[in-house]
């Protein structure tokens, strides 16, 4: 459905992206993780025609972007990080309005509106003004503008930054259904949790390379450790020097906090028996694991 | 539709839009340039024998059609234009779609102009009403009121696409608007003016506009009509390439 292949993008001297290949076959859900700064909007970006990139091919359900950037984007359905919906019109007069850009008459938006305004939850609110909108109804408001068209490939640029963790769960319930209808769905985040509901596969990123690509919980068992024990409070550092880092496969003291991969955590577990100062969690690896291993704990910014 | 139309979809929005606010723009758009006739026209008129062989009402009045059409093409080119670039990220949002650069400046282009043509309209009306209007040939100056607003709107958008904030456009109208309408022959003739003042006056949008519309407005003979025109033409064609040019490279 969309394949990038050694995509390579400056602006001015610097480099953003530097050579990323991958490909996302009909009705998978791929997810772009990285931090701030990694390069994956601009991969999203030069994907959907909007930024040229420097080098390498893109080929978005079969057609060569961006030289037909403007015939593929009439075929898929696209949520911008920051939302964009007009707030000179109604709920209703947006998804009218957008369908117009697609070239859409009037009689077949009006046909498709409803099944959209009922997809965002939002029927009741078909004539409010997008300022009366909460965050939450925005996002669900975007995706189905994104739907207008019906598209068979939808990609979203951070779908649920900036929203409490009840609309969250309604956006990752949406799109999950539109995964059941079997629509293809690229999605950038640096929420893990979300990458490892939705994502069927997942590809780290930073300063513009893919570090890592696999399913969640392939990337998790071939990348890190299966147990992590997290060690916090007072002596912490003491305790570190002269047990963790023996005893733990790896382990990485940040602030107060000691984080020790491992894969038989016993030996390790037993020196802490003589410090009840310290508190423990122990846990298993999960994907913000593999992350901060892949990219680091600093802060970008 | 084919696909060089496609602008007309931005035009439409605008419209959609516009069309909420449709009471207001009209009382401001009617009431606004009567009440400069009236006021400058017939007080200061009454002191003023004759301009130029003409009451100085109709003088006035066929150059306010000029200033009407500027004043409300350049204020959709820059306020509303730079809003929807980059307070509500419309422009984003519609390339999101199956749409263009070129079809969004293109259609911000239109739309601004035709904007600046329905200010006209409403002076051309008020003329009418108050008897200044004689000429059939004053319909002539409807394609005149849409090159204008065309030329405005391509300097407007050029200056949108490269404006950082609002207030640059303070600076715009200070600066180039403020002036040009001065001089350029809308309040009194430029043969008043210094001799070079003249020379500058001559090759601004807004003298080519208002020796082409005071003449059809008032049936009254133009010199270099074909210049005028060609003139307008050039800053109109000049100013949306070069817009699309730097919008695209804002939004890349």
């Amino acid at each position: 459905m969309l394949t990038v292949q050694s995509l390579r993008k400056k602006f001015g001297e610097l480099e953003v992206v530097r050579g990323v290949s991958f490909e996302v076959s009909a009705g998978e859900c791929y997810g772009l993780l990285g931090p701030n700064g990694a390069g994956k909007t601009t991969t999203l970006r030069c994907c959907l025609g909007l930024t040229a990139p420097d080098s390498g091919t893109i080929t978005l359900d079969s057609l060569p972007v961006p030289a037909r950037a403007r015939e593929a984007r009439a075929r898929i359905g696209v949520v911008p990080q920051f939302d964009n919906l007009d707030p000179d019109f109604t709920v209703r007069e947006n998804l009218r309005m957008y369908g117009r850009y697609f070239g859409l008459s009037r009689s077949e938006v009006a046909r498709r509106v409803p099944w959209l305004l009922d997809y965002a939850g939002l029927a009741d609110k078909a004539d409010a003004q997008i300022e009366a909108l909460s965050g939450g109804m925005k996002r669900r408001l975007t995706i189905a503008r994104a739907l207008v068209n019906d598209p068979r490939v939808l990609f979203l640029d951070e779908p649920t930054t900036g929203l409490d963790p009840q609309a969250r769960h309604v956006v990752w319930e949406r799109l999950k259904r539109l995964l059941g209808e079997g629509r293809t769905i690229i999605l950038t985040t640096h929420f893990m949790d979300e990458a490892q509901r939705l994502c069927d596969r997942v590809a780290i990123m930073d300063h513009g390379v893919l570090l890592a690509e696999a399913p969640p919980h392939e990337l998790i068992e071939r990348e890190i450790e299966p147990v992590v024990i997290e060690v916090y409070g007072e002596g912490v550092g003491a305790w570190f020097e002269t047990h963790a880092r023996r005893l733990a496969t790896r382990a990485e003291l940040s602030g107060d906090t000691a984080f020790c991969y491992c894969r038989e955590p016993e030996a390790l577990l037993a020196t802490l028996a003589d410090a009840p100062e310290l508190r423990v969690l122990r846990r298993a690896a999960n994907l913000e694991d593999v992350f901060l291993k892949l990219t680091g704990r600093d802060l970008r910014d | 539709m084919t696909d060089q139309l496609r602008f007309r979809h931005v035009v439409y929005r605008n419209y959609r839009v516009w069309r909420k606010l449709l009471a207001a723009s009209l009382v401001g758009n009617l009431l606004d340039p009567l009440f400069w006739l009236v006021g400058l026209g017939f007080g200061l008129g009454s002191l003023l024998p004759s301009v130029g062989g003409m009451r100085y009402l109709e003088f006035l009045g066929s150059g306010m059609i000029c200033y009407g059409v500027m004043y409300s093409t350049s204020f959709e080119g820059l306020w509303s234009a730079f809003t929807r670039l980059k307070q509500q990220r419309t422009w984003e949002g519609i390339l999101h779609a199956p749409m263009t650069v070129t079809d969004i400046v293109v259609g911000e282009w239109v739309w601004a102009a035709l904007k600046g043509v329905l200010s006209g309209v409403a002076i051309l009306t008020v003329m009418a009403a108050l008897g200044l209007v004689r000429s059939p040939m004053a319909l002539w100056a409807l394609p005149v009121m849409l090159l204008t607003g065309l030329a405005f709107a391509g300097i407007a958008l050029v200056i949108t696409a490269l404006a950082r904030s609002y207030d640059h456009f303070v600076y715009y109208f200070t600066l180039f608007i403020t002036p040009m309408m001065l001089i350029s022959g809308v309040f009194f003739p430029t043969a008043q003016l210094p001799r070079a003042v003249q020379l500058v006056a001559q090759v601004l949008p807004l003298s080519h506009a208002t020796q082409l519309a005071r003449g059809l407005v008032l049936g009254r003979p133009i010199d270099n009509a074909f210049a005028h025109v060609a003139a307008l033409a050039l800053i109109a064609v000049v100013g949306v390439v070069l817009a699309r040019a730097l919008t695209a490279r804002r939004l890349r």
